[in-house]
């Protein structure tokens, strides 16, 4: 691989990681914040609005990182994918630019208004503010993935007279049906973050013996949205979003399963290495027929391999893209397990004192970030060597005027400032959280 | 279509400089003229609410940027890479400074990030400045409309210059002032007795070094790019452009004199939009020029995205632009006024 290239790819793969890390949060956490800000108007409860004063701080560190981040991710269409920009501009520029357009400037606006505005607005008019900051997230969400989805499964398109793609259908391209599934997927995904998030939060204050109200509160929206989200992700997002992938991308399913040999009953691999040079699966645990039932609703039926398919079509690193998979599928199952037993003891009143399931949610944590990063790169991997499906390879879409030299030069300078960013925000989450929900105000600044 | 769209970006970038330079001049003299924490943490809580808002104008002109004119945004951000990913490190060490800050309660870590916050705000407002002069002097853009420029040969306005020259130094430096003195003002409106006392001694110190820049930067600039003149002496309404940049610079004086903030503030912007405006009238419909050979020029009409796409943008942009300003107004109008510390928000 040209080593330009590579360094391109690595610095858009590692800023926009790090980057999503801030997002998937925040889109989770607003509307639990909204329920929040919901609970405490209607019960008229200070200890809700304290509750939801106190994630809206940790929204707010979150949203400054996501910002900070998400301006390079803007930047580099034209900084280190220039060729892509030019080629791609004419439509996906219309989603970016809406992007800004209608989601930052309400989410901006209104994250203004909602840290800063409690003492000013009246309570009806702060759970707007709050309602608003939720739709630009989750608008601007859409954006994005209206954009990625555009790259997965083109349309909407037309070819100029200079070589580049020009929008000939401006509906075609927002209502994309490729992105109904996976906005619908992805956003549950984050859903579960935030939901996680804040039973792990709960869960701490519970086995630490502080802020114990609070805690019972976080426990109880954390498990019961993480319940709902974490079986929506599976179905019917996911498995929408997988059928969709076998009609229009064959072979990024073969190389997500690994299937190296096409076969009718084709088999489920829950564990297994992938031996990329003998085209097998080493150590492999399989349930015979469950990936044909899965993908086409018949036990019998028959599923392409990646033999069906020349190897220059192939996803470039099947090794990765099936852990990353695999990863992915085996955290969601994980998290419904984990959501079920604790809505369980819920219902029964005894989750608060059940300490090894408190625990577990504590845990948990740092899991459903890892399993949405493993989605992305399912995603993005899966795609591969295309940046536009079958229009653009990632090969021809890279700056050429920008050497390896002065990209590796920016992406060790990202590497560095990233660290100190990632340690910074854990400092600051954990003292806000030590502080707790009903700390001494301290003033913002 | 094509020059409508050259007007949106030229107003979304004047909105952008307009906004966000108080901010940024307002972190530039941020060491300077607040000396307790608690004016500091005045300065801060007057641009706490908007400035993240204002640098959203940045990204809004640029999504807009790349949907009307996606040749340009992939030649320019590609050819001015190092400087660009400069600047993003500089907004991001910026928006910590600003907003941690206040997490932080440890004195030592305090004056740090305070000097975080004034060095990028200073930085940023040099950047800006100088990726105008870049813009107005021209790069060297092959046939393929690419380029790629170091960020410095030999300080000297020519065929392989890079980003910084003496002339882009300058204008860097004219945007600096600039700035300067419209944070000035806005801290000045926003705050009463001493500090607001000093925001107005630092707008008075910078208007003779702004009047004395200007006329320098007008002659540069018509000195290494004579083309600049063009459009003015065809179109002699263009005139009127340097008419308001002179006139709002008297504004300015009179207002500070007469201690109207609010007034000085206006003077500030329509000087500001004044400068933009005069130079994308000097430059239209090139947008990017070749330093090289002026064939390779782009302009709006080699750089536009389709027809349909523009045609169909113009719908969404002017319903967003509609719902954005009443966001903004509604914003500005929650913290209007003199900036109180006690009892406000949490």
């Amino acid at each position: 691989m040209d080593s330009a290239l590579l360094v391109h790819r690595i610095h858009f793969a590692f800023t926009v990681t790090f980057h999503y890390l801030f997002p998937q949060l925040t889109m989770g956490l607003a509307p639990l914040i909204v329920v929040l800000k919901t609970l405490g108007l209607r019960r008229n409860d200070e200890t809700y609005h304290q509750a939801a004063r106190f994630w809206a701080k940790i929204f707010g560190i979150n949203f400054l990182l996501g910002v900070v981040t998400g301006i390079p991710m803007e930047f580099q269409f034209g900084t280190n994918w220039s060729h892509f920009s030019r080629y791609a501009g004419g439509v996906i520029g219309q989603t970016l630019a809406m992007e800004g357009m209608f989601a930052f400037f309400l989410e901006s606006a209104f994250l203004g208004l909602f840290l800063y505005g409690e003492k000013r607005l009246s309570p009806r008019a702060h759970w707007w503010s709050a309602v608003a900051v939720f739709l630009g997230s989750w608008l601007s969400g859409y954006f994005i993935i209206a954009t990625d989805a555009w790259m997965q499964h083109p349309v909407g398109y037309a070819k100029a007279a200079d070589g580049s793609l020009q929008l000939s259908s401006f509906w075609a391209l927002v209502l994309n049906p490729w992105a109904w599934w996976q906005y619908a997927h992805n956003m549950s995904g984050a859903a579960i973050t935030g939901s996680i998030v804040m039973a792990s939060v709960g869960a701490f204050y519970l086995l630490w013996g502080k802020f114990e109200t609070h805690g019972r509160i976080f426990v109880r929206v954390g498990v019961i949205a993480g319940l709902i989200f974490s079986v929506l992700q599976l179905f019917p997002t996911g498995d929408g979003q997988g059928r969709m992938i076998a009609a229009n991308q064959p072979v990024t399913l073969a190389a997500m399963e690994a299937l190296f040999v096409g076969q009718s009953g084709a088999p489920l691999i829950i564990l297994g290495q992938p031996n990329v040079a003998e085209r097998k699966i080493d150590n492999p645990l399989e349930v015979p027929s469950a990936l044909s039932f899965l993908t086409y609703r018949e036990w019998a039926a028959n599923v392409k391999g990646l033999d069906s398919f020349p190897q220059d079509l192939w996803p470039e690193n099947v090794a990765l893209l099936y852990y990353s998979y695999h990863i992915m599928v085996g955290l969601g199952t994980i998290f419904i397990a984990i959501m079920l037993v604790s809505a369980f003891l819920l219902w029964r009143g005894k989750l608060f004192s059940a300490h090894w399931m408190l625990w577990i949610l504590l845990l948990a944590l740092p899991f459903p970030y890892i399993a949405n990063t493993a989605g992305w790169m399912t995603a993005e991997l899966g795609r591969q060597p295309w940046l536009v499906y079958g229009l653009m390879r990632t090969a021809d879409g890279y700056s050429k005027m920008v050497s390896a030299g002065n990209g590796m030069f920016t992406l060790l300078g990202f590497l560095g400032m990233y660290t100190v960013l990632g340690i910074l925000f854990l400092f600051l989450v954990r003292r806000e959280i030590e502080h707790g929900p009903v700390a001494e105000a301290v003033s913002q600044h | 279509m094509e020059t409508l769209w050259f007007m949106i970006v030229a107003v979304m970038v004047a909105a952008y400089v307009v906004l966000d330079g108080f901010d940024l001049g307002a972190g530039a003299i941020y060491l300077g003229a607040a000396r307790t924490s608690e004016e500091r943490r005045k300065i801060l809580r007057a641009i706490g609410p908007v400035w993240d808002g204002n640098e959203v104008w940045l990204l809004a002109a640029g999504g807009t940027l790349y949907f009307a004119f996606p040749l340009l945004y992939a030649s320019s951000f590609s050819g001015f890479y190092l400087p660009l990913m400069m600047v993003l490190w500089l907004l991001m060490l910026r928006g910590i400074g600003i907003e941690l800050r206040g997490h932080m309660e440890h004195p030592v870590w305090m004056g740090f990030f305070d000097l975080i916050f004034c060095a990028s705000s200073i930085l940023l407002a040099i950047f800006f400045g100088a990726a105008l002069g870049n813009v107005v002097r021209g790069v060297p853009l092959g046939v393929d409309g690419y380029f790629f420029e170091p960020l410095w040969t030999n300080f000297r306005v020519g065929a392989n210059t890079g980003i910084l020259d003496w002339y882009t130094i300058l204008t860097g430096v004219i945007a600096l002032v600039t700035l300067t003195a419209h944070g000035s003002l806005y801290i000045a409106v926003k705050t009463e007795h001493e500090l607001n006392q000093r925001a107005r001694t630092v707008a008075l110190w910078a208007w003779p070094l702004q009047l004395v820049l200007t006329v320098i930067g007008l002659v540069a600039t018509t000195y290494i790019r004579p083309a600049v003149l063009d459009n003015y002496k065809q179109h002699a309404i263009g005139y009127l452009i340097p008419v308001v940049v002179f006139g709002s610079l008297s504004l300015m004086i009179y207002a500070i004199r007469k201690g109207q903030d609010k007034l000085a503030f206006v003077g500030s912007a329509l000087y500001i939009v004044g400068m933009l405006v005069g130079a994308a009238f000097a430059l239209y419909p090139v947008v990017l020029p070749s330093s090289s050979n002026p064939a390779y020029n782009l302009t709006i009409y080699n750089t536009a995205a389709g027809r349909h796409g523009l045609t169909v943008g113009f719908t969404w942009w002017a319903i967003g632009m509609v719902l954005a300003l009443g966001y903004f107004t509604l914003l500005f109008r929650m913290f209007r006024g003199k900036v109180q510390l006690e009892g406000e928000g949490y």
